[in-house]
């Protein structure tokens, strides 16, 4: 065999692994072995294409990988798992700013070379085009989710963006008319940074998921177009499937928000309701209470639902709920969690969370499966969540989250909030089950309030 | 490789992952999300020969830089999937 069919034959059987590994990944049984294919699958795949002859300086590489391995295994290490959506969100910028840079280097050094046809211009720009959005708007995703950046847009902020957009899809046609040209691609890569800021400024906390799932098939999509760049099979195949994954992922979100991914991208946020007071729907309806009480009511509980949102994590009181759990099921009290599919930063991140505090996979259920069971239901908790709970979403089609599927906790027996104060979520809206006959409001903070209940229950 | 092979190969692997992953577990999302993540890191492979191939000091110096990004996105992205997947597994194995 020739050196290029040892390639060929090497990428043949990493696309395989990949195949086989993406298949693992989506069964639970299988996963961990779904990771380990893909793990080899792209070892062999490195390991083969170092045979390629135009390799010739190898110490280049291995102190690129080097510092790659180093740094990568530092922040699959150290990463809490609260932080998670941010650290999906700087690798899938990383991979996205990978394929502009190799895109642009091989257009490049075709053009120096005299070899650069206008196939290659179009796939390096629509490359470069990808993938710069998908760098910049997952870097703008990973400050927004470590809420050192705030900003929510401005009016108009849409018709910028399509203008953006109308430009950057000029200036790929400009790359393949004038491939000589370098400033036409450089620019198109300015283009594509700038309209991946636009794309991600004005994103707010409960779009997250989808965006997260999005910028994923994003820098699936970047990695397939490189592939046309580099006329390299393998690139084309793995980056399909991850960018048909991320899509598969962000249609879920979407079904969950009740929003098509085109109004997610192209919309604006959509505006808070204005007009309605909020004391019109809590007056002096909202019943708080302590932590004692909620102890006594959870005493004669048969079944209890806990209901985690964003607040959780952000109170890191995923090991407190795991306590609570415990010593209610001492009492021989049923306890489930009821997840909702965009709960929390990115999709699937609080059965992450409740993994990390070692409760039972079985505890979770989904959606469908907790719903019918409300009505059977004791008491159910609600921690820090907001908007995936509230009832007007059934009840008020004039809400902006009508429509939403939500999880239906107020048909329980007794419904406790625990909720710093009575500000609204991500729609900002109110909450009328938080002014419901037979809901508790537990205010402060999550982890300490769960830990007060505990404390409680130990002394009732 | 021809554009039309190129285009078939491109269509059939978006129908293909399609059909992989129709139905996952919501437990799943983030692993599932990290890892094909990490696969998208295979444009390593591309950056790897733009960065030894020693054009230019521009497109070795662009490659260089795509390596190390990838090799950040593969060996982070496939680390971090597995440490999160051994929480789940190791659940399983401390009960009787």
């Amino acid at each position: 065999m020739t050196t290029p069919d040892v390639i060929s034959v090497g990428y043949l059987v990493a696309a395989v692994l990949f195949i086989l590994g993406l298949k693992g990944l989506g069964r639970p049984r299988t996963a961990v072995r779904g990771n380990l294919m893909g793990a080899t699958g792209m070892l062999v795949a490195i390991l083969v294409t170092l045979l390629d002859q135009s390799i010739i300086s190898y110490l280049t590489l291995a102190v690129a990988l080097l510092i790659g391995s180093v740094v990568g295994v530092l922040l699959a290490v150290k990463v809490k798992m609260t932080s998670m959506p941010e650290l999906v969100a700087l690798f899938n910028g990383f991979g996205g700013g990978a394929s502009v840079l190799v895109a642009t280097a091989s257009f490049i050094e075709a053009v120096d070379l005299g070899s650069a046809d206008n196939r290659l211009a179009i796939a390096a720009g629509v490359t470069a085009l990808i993938g710069a959005v998908t760098f910049s708007g997952s870097i703008i995703a990973f400050f927004k989710l470590q809420e050192s950046l705030k900003g929510s847009g401005f009016t108009g902020l849409h018709l910028v963006r399509a203008a953006v957009m109308l430009v950057s899809v000029g200036l790929v046609a400009m790359v393949a008319l004038q491939p000589d040209t370098r400033g036409w691609l450089w620019t198109l890569v300015g283009a594509g940074l700038l309209l991946g800021v636009l794309g991600t400024i004005a994103i707010g906390g409960a779009d997250m998921p989808v965006v997260i799932a999005l910028l994923n098939a994003f820098s699936g999509v970047a990695a397939s177009a490189t592939g046309f760049v580099l006329d390299n099979s393998l690139l084309i195949i793995a980056g399909s499937l991850v960018g048909a994954s991320g899509l598969i992922l962000t249609r879920i979100m979407c079904t969950a928000m009740n929003r098509s991914i085109y109004d997610v991208i192209f919309s604006a946020a959509p505006a808070a309701a204005v007009g309605r007071d909020d004391s019109d729907v809590y007056g002096d309806r909202v019943t708080a209470t302590s932590a004692e009480e909620v102890a006594m009511i959870l005493e004669i509980a048969d079944r209890v639902v806990i209901v985690p949102g964003y607040g959780l994590a952000v109170a890191q009181a995923q090991h407190a709920v795991r306590d609570l759990m415990t010593s209610l099921e001492a009492s021989g009290t049923e306890v489930v969690f009821g997840i909702h599919p965009v709960a929390g930063r990115m999709p699937g991140h609080m059965n992450v969370l409740l993994a990390e505090a070692e409760i039972d996979y079985e505890h979770l259920l989904d959606m469908n499966q907790v719903n019918p069971t409300f009505a059977q239901t004791d008491v159910t908790i609600v921690i820090g969540a907001n908007d995936v709970v509230n009832p007007s979403a059934r009840t008020d089609p004039g809400s902006p989250i009508a429509g939403m599927p939500i999880l239906d906790v107020d048909e329980s027996r007794t419904v406790i909030v625990i909720k710093r104060s009575l500000s609204p979520g991500f729609a900002g809206i109110a909450n009328p089950l938080f002014a419901a006959d037979n809901t508790f409001m537990l205010f402060g903070d999550g982890k300490q309030a769960v830990l007060d209940i505990v404390a409680a229950l130990v002394s009732v | 490789m021809t554009l039309l092979i190129a285009l078939t190969l491109f269509v059939l692997a978006v129908f293909l992952g399609l059909e992989l992953i129709t139905k996952v577990p919501a437990t799943l999302h983030t692993p599932l999300m990290s890892g094909s993540n990490a696969v998208s890191g295979i444009t390593l492979i591309g950056a790897l020969v733009s960065a030894g191939a020693d054009h230019t000091m521009l497109t070795t110096t662009l490659g260089f830089v795509a390596v190390t990004l990838a090799t950040i996105n593969v060996v982070g992205g496939f680390l971090v999937t597995n440490r999160m997947l051994a929480m789940f597994a190791g659940r399983k194995k401390r009960r009787p």
